[in-house]
């Protein structure tokens, strides 16, 4: 059996979560899946994914588990999975994943394959398709559980379809009881929060020119300002770029900073690192300029120049001002 | 304050992936190498809260002979000392089988605080310090944008995504994973580097590798779209360009 664990916030199951649900139908179809739900004061979210019928959801539904915290989470989960022995447990590949996911498969001594992008191979001989060496390569990866023991995974945010789901009828809902002594966990949690309000929203934006290390100096802004004021586009950047201090963090793309989907996305000197991809590839149109040909970005682009962007830039800037070309 | 940092060596961003005749890892033979970006920053937190608070910053580093780069690097920016946890094995090891090695030689330490970056450039497991943590038996947070340390507890800023943040305490001693951009990083001085030479690397040989992870083949990705390339000078490509995004996508 696959078992899926849920993540959910305001009341509402992560659509990550639903996209680790159709992978494991992918590998499985027609297998066994089950639905695992950890929190406080589940009843109407476990009917909700019990709707979908993808599986019997199992609930842990417990006080300790209102927010977000590694030491109950992990005893929570632990102790689910050992009770329910699944081959795989899948879930999201999200921050809290990569905070959760690999003590408790330490706790089980299970091995975990993070971020993975796709699977073949079925039974016991399945592989695991993942980002090597910041997405210049892919491995295929196997894992080598001892006996009993499950694979965890965790599936890339957008790499798999949530809208491929296949659902079925109504699948029941099951409690489970596990032990949360009090004082297990040792840390103490506060409301998450977001910085000063944006100015910027990108979101809104219809066209968007983007810079990246490739710009190489803060003095070279003014070539991408230049462009994206003769496209009337908003200007943003990959996280290197704010990290320096650049440009504001608020004009940062990607998985830590906004997701856009603008109708044009001009990437400039950007290689593509997947933090940045997840939060722009939704883009109508994709534009990557970049002076290697083997950056990722040219994956997800569909027109791409390759060379130096401080020649084309200005060159594309030209034809723009200058009208038809 | 005693504080680890974990430091990896990993291909340098130019470097133009090569996979090997068994395709199943990278030629080797032709890399260069470089400090693992986070892990810089996990450095400089450790080196900015020994300022503040006294104590000692020890680099530790899992890999073969050329791992020692990347400690002397470390020591040049202000490292005390360094741990260099050797095995031909660790270069192309998993998450899990890092993660005990380090385990290993940290047993024999004693620490407040172990930092580390919040993944690797290479394998991309982002696990490393998390195994670690619960190998250890110590609390952890990860992804860490802002640390205040204090006498027994440390409250940490944890980024979530979209822009939202978290701050959350623990007692010491703690593991936190630390992400890019969280200070401005130093680089070493002339003075650093002459003060290095003398600073101790300590020789851990860890017991026999283990991995749980097998990579059954290494290759380079498939395009899953067809990108158009514009070919020809710069003008000659930004004319073509521009038309292609006017007349074609219609996005002008």
């Amino acid at each position: 059996m696959i078992l899926i664990v849920l993540e959910h916030r305001d009341g509402v199951i992560s659509r990550a979560s639903w996209e680790a649900a159709a992978a494991a139908q992918g590998m499985a179809p027609g297998g066994p899946l089950a639905l695992l739900l950890p929190g406080a004061g589940l009843d109407a979210l476990a009917q909700s994914a019990a709707a979908t019928g993808v599986g019997p959801v199992h609930v842990i539904d417990h006080p300790a588990l209102e927010q977000y915290s590694p030491d109950p989470f992990v005893r929570a989960l632990a102790a689910a999975v050992t009770q329910l022995t699944p081959s795989v447990v899948m879930m999201a590949h999200t921050y809290q994943a990569r905070d959760m996911a690999p003590a408790l498969a330490a706790r089980l001594s299970a091995p975990l394959i993070a971020d993975v992008i796709a699977t073949t191979g079925h039974g016991d001989d399945l592989l695991f398709r993942r980002p090597m060496f910041q997405g210049k390569l892919v491995a295929d990866v196997r894992a080598r559980p001892a006996q009993g023991v499950p694979t965890f995974v965790t599936c890339q945010v957008g790499a798999f379809r949530a809208d491929g789901l296949s659902r079925g009828p109504a699948a029941p809902v099951a409690r489970l009881e596990v032990e949360l002594p009090e004082g297990i966990n040792r840390q103490s949690v506060e409301p998450p929060f977001r910085e000063a309000r944006q100015a910027v929203d990108l979101g809104q934006a219809e066209r968007i020119v983007a810079v990246g290390r490739g710009i190489k100096a803060q003095e070279h802004l003014a070539v991408a300002q230049a462009l994206a004021e003769a496209m009337g586009a908003e200007l943003a950047a990959s996280r290197p770029i704010c990290d320096n201090g650049w440009l504001p963090m608020e004009r940062q793309v990607g998985s830590s900073g906004q997701t856009v989907a603008p109708k044009l996305y001009m990437a400039l000197g950007i290689s593509g690192a997947i933090q940045h991809l997840v939060g722009m590839k939704g883009s109508r149109t994709i534009v990557a300029i970049n002076k290697d040909a083997d950056a990722p970005i040219f994956e997800v682009a569909d027109y791409g120049i390759v060379g130096d962007l401080f020649e084309i830039v200005p060159a594309v800037t030209s034809a723009l001002t200058k009208g038809t070309p | 304050m005693r504080i680890v940092v974990c430091l990896k060596q990993v291909p340098t961003r130019e470097w133009q992936p090569r996979v090997d005749d068994s395709g199943r890892w990278i030629r080797d033979t032709d890399v260069s190498y470089e400090l693992n970006e986070p892990d810089a920053y996990a450095l400089e937190e450790a080196l900015r809260l020994r300022e503040k608070h006294g104590g000692e910053v020890v680099a530790c580093s899992a890999g073969p002979a050329r791992v020692q780069t990347v400690l002397r690097e470390a020591l040049a920016r202000g490292a005390d000392r360094a741990i260099h946890v050797d095995a031909e094995a660790l270069a192309a090891a998993d998450a899990a089988a890092v993660a005990a090695a380090i385990e290993g030689a940290l047993r024999e330490e004693s620490f407040d605080l172990i930092l580390t970056g919040l993944q690797s450039d290479d394998q991309g497991h982002a696990q490393t310090g998390v195994l670690l943590a619960e190998r250890l038996g110590i609390p952890h947070s990860t992804i860490i944008m802002q640390v205040e340390a204090g006498e027994d507890r440390v409250r940490v800023k944890r980024e979530l995504e979209g822009g939202w943040f978290q701050w959350v305490s623990m007692p010491l001693p703690a593991l936190l994973t630390i992400q890019s951009g969280i200070n401005q990083l130093r680089y070493a001085t002339l003075k650093g580097i002459m003060a290095a030479k003398k600073k101790e690397i300590r020789r851990v040989v860890p017991p026999a590798v283990s991995p749980v992870l097998e990579i059954v083949s290494l290759t380079v990705p498939s395009r899953s779209k067809a990108t158009v390339l514009i070919q020809g000078s710069a003008a000659d490509a930004a004319a073509e360009l521009v038309r292609r995004l006017r007349d074609e996508a219609r996005v002008l």
